[in-house]
C-alpha cells in the first residue's frame, strides 16, 4: 500500500514537473498561444468547451466501439473457420496479413467514396483496422489446445459441436481478449483517422478527428490540445474497459488475469 | 471373480504400428488382457507403452493385426473405456466439481445423475473440500485425483492409464497407488498401467508386460503373486523387494536387447 501512494506520488510529480517545464518554454521563448497555448488556457478551453468536447468524445466513442464490436463478432465467426483446417488457414491468412498491413490513410478515402461520408464510413474504418488482430490471436487459441485435451473428449465420443463450445472455445479465450486489447487501441486510432476524411454534416460539430481539423484550420489552439486530451482519454477508457472484462471473465482461472500488468 | 478372470477384456493379435516413414513402434504384439486384472507395461522409452494405450483406445489405429476390446473395435467400445493421461488434462475454466462432470456431460447424462455421481466421487477421492476450487489452486496429487474422479465417472470397465503419477513426488505417488488398489476392490475395472516405476508395477499389478525397444516387442511378461489387499506395508516385505530386484533385472535385460 505504502508503495503504492509512493508511485503515485511520484507520477503526479513527473506530471507537475512536465506542465511547468511546458510554461518555462512559453515564457522563455515568447511562443505566441495559437503556436502553443499555455496549460492552463488548455484547461480553460476545456472548461469552455465541455458541452461540444463531449459530443465529439461521444460521437467518436460510439464509432470505435461499433467498429471493435464488429470485429470482435466477425473475428470470431473468421476464425472459426480458419481453425477448421490447416489448409484453410494456409489459403486465405496471407489475406489477413494484407488487412493488417494495408495503410488505413490510403483506403480511407475509397471507403468514403463507396459508403459515403458519415458515422457508417467511420465505424467501417475502425470495424477493418481491428480486425486482423482478433483473427490472429482467436485462430491460435482456438488451434493451440493440448492434444490429450482432445483426445480426452474424444474418448468420451463428445460431438463437434462439444468439442467446440466445451473445449476450443473457452480455451480461446484468454487469446480472444489479447486480440481484443490490441483492437481496441486501433479502433479508436481508425475512428479518428476515419473522421479526418469523412467530415460531417454540421458545421463545427463532429467527431474527435473531424473537431481536430476544425479546430487547427480556425487556429483554435487550446480547443485542439483539448480535443487531443479527450482523444487520449478515449484511448485509455477503451483500454482500462477491455481491461475489465478481461478480469471479469478470466480471473477465477487464468494465470493473465490474476495481476494485470499495464503495457 | 474367478469366472470372469477368464473372459479376455483386451486382445492384441500380430499388433504392428508404423509411422508415415515407416519406422515401426510396435512389431507383432501379442497380448491377452484378462477382465479383473490389473497390468502394467514397463520398457524403456521408445518401446511403444503410450502407443499400446492409444492403440486400446482407438485414438490411433494398427498398421496391421486387430486389436479387441471387450471383443468390440476399440472405436465401439470407447463407451465403456476411460483414459487417464499423464498430466491431469482439467479444464482450466472448470471448477474441480465441473471437471469431475466432464466425462458425465459429453455422455448426456442428466444433470440430476451428474451432481449425484460427482458429490459421490468427490468424496470417495478426498476433493470434498475443495469440489468448487479451480484446477490451478490445486497441488499436483490433487489434480490427479480430479482426474481419476472423472475418469471413473462414467462406469468405465476398462481404465487405461498413461504414467499418471509420474510427475508427483514418491509420497503423494505412494499415497495414490495405495487409493487406486482401493478403488479398484472396490469397482472392480481392468487396468492397463503405463508406467516408468518398477516399484509402482510390482506395488499395483497382477501382471507386469517387459518391453523391448526398437522396434517395441513385448520381451517378457511377468506374474506378480503378491497377497491382496496391499497396503503400505508390503512395501517393505522381503517377497515385494525379491520382485521388484527380479524385474529391475529384466528390464535391464530388455534395454540390451
Amino acid at each position: 500500500m505504502k508503495q503504492k501512494l509512493i508511485t503515485l506520488a511520484n507520477s503526479v510529480a513527473v506530471f507537475a514537473a512536465l506542465l511547468a517545464l511546458w510554461q518555462i518554454v512559453l515564457w522563455v521563448f515568447r511562443v505566441p498561444p495559437f503556436m502553443l497555448p499555455s496549460p492552463w488556457a488548455v484547461a480553460r478551453a476545456v472548461g469552455r468547451r465541455l458541452p461540444s468536447l463531449g459530443t465529439a468524445f461521444a460521437i467518436t466513442g460510439e464509432e470505435a466501439l461499433g467498429g471493435l464490436l464488429a470485429s470482435i463478432v466477425a473475428g470470431v465467426a473468421i476464425a472459426l473457420i480458419f481453425a477448421q483446417s490447416r489448409w484453410i488457414r494456409r489459403m486465405l491468412y496471407p489475406y489477413t496479413l494484407l488487412l493488417q498491413t494495408v495503410p488505413i490513410v490510403a483506403i480511407a478515402p475509397l471507403i468514403l467514396m463507396w459508403v459515403g461520408a458519415g458515422t457508417a464510413s467511420v465505424t467501417l474504418i475502425a470495424f477493418i483496422i481491428s480486425l486482423a488482430p482478433i483473427i490472429a490471436n482467436t485462430t491460435q487459441g482456438l488451434v493451440s489446445v493440448e492434444e490429450n485435451m482432445v483426445h480426452l473428449f474424444l474418448m468420451h465420443n463428445a460431438s463437434a459441436a462439444q468439442l467446440l463450445f466445451k473445449l476450443r472455445l473457452p480455451h480461446a479465450v484468454p487469446s480472444l481478449f489479447v486480440g481484443i486489447r490490441i483492437a481496441s487501441g486501433i479502433a479508436v486510432i481508425g475512428a479518428i483517422t476515419g473522421e479526418l476524411y469523412a467530415g460531417s454534416s454540421r458545421v463545427g460539430e463532429g467527431g474527435l478527428g473531424y473537431s481536430i481539423l476544425y479546430a487547427s484550420s480556425q487556429l483554435q489552439t487550446d480547443y485542439l490540445f483539448a480535443l487531443v486530451l479527450a482523444a487520449t482519454v478515449l484511448g485509455f477508457s477503451f483500454f482500462f474497459l477491455v481491461m475489465f472484462f478481461e478480469w471479469y471473465f478470466l480471473h477465477r482461472w487464468h494465470e493473465s488475469a490474476r495481476t494485470p500488468e499495464v503495457e | 471373480m474367478m469366472r470372469e478372470g477368464r473372459v479376455p477384456e483386451v486382445e492384441f493379435e500380430g499388433v504392428t504400428k508404423r509411422y508415415g516413414n515407416g519406422h515401426a513402434v510396435l512389431e507383432a504384439v501379442n497380448l491377452t488382457i484378462l477382465k479383473g486384472e490389473f497390468v502394467s507395461i514397463i520398457g524403456p522409452s521408445g518401446c511403444g507403452k503410450s502407443t499400446v494405450l492409444k492403440l486400446i483406445s482407438g485414438l490411433t489405429m494398427p498398421s496391421a493385426g486387430t486389436i479387441r476390446v471387450d471383443g468390440m473395435t476399440p472405436k465401439n467400445a470407447r463407451e465403456t473405456v476411460s483414459y487417464i493421461f499423464q498430466d491431469a488434462t482439467l479444464l482450466p475454466w472448470r471448477t474441480v466439481r465441473k471437471n469431475v462432470a466432464l466425462a458425465l456431460e459429453l455422455e448426456g447424462a442428466s444433470s440430476h445423475r451428474r451432481e449425484e455421481k460427482t458429490s459421490a466421487l468427490l468424496d470417495l477421492v478426498g476433493l470434498g473440500a475443495v469440489a468448487d476450487a479451480y484446477p490451478r489452486e490445486l497441488s499436483g496429487g490433487m489434480k490427479m485425483r480430479a482426474s481419476i474422479a472423472r475418469a471413473l465417472a462414467t462406469n468405465p470397465r476398462l481404465l487405461l492409464m498413461d504414467e499418471p503419477f509420474a510427475a508427483l513426488d514418491e509420497m503423494s505417488r505412494d499415497r495414490l497407488n495405495e487409493e487406486v488398489l482401493r478403488l479398484r476392490a472396490e469397482q472392480k475395472w481392468t487396468a492397463v498401467f503405463v508406467t516408468h516405476s518398477v516399484a509402482e508395477a510390482v506395488f499395483l499389478s497382477t501382471r507386469i508386460v517387459v518391453m523391448s525397444p526398437n522396434p517395441g516387442r513385448i520381451y517378457s511378461v511377468l506374474s506378480v503373486e503378491l497377497p491382496r489387499p496391499r497396503t503400505a506395508e508390503l512395501r517393505t516385505a522381503p517377497e515385494y523387494e525379491e520382485l521388484v530386484g527380479h524385474v529391475s533385472h529384466t528390464l535391464r535385460e530388455a534395454r540390451a536387447q
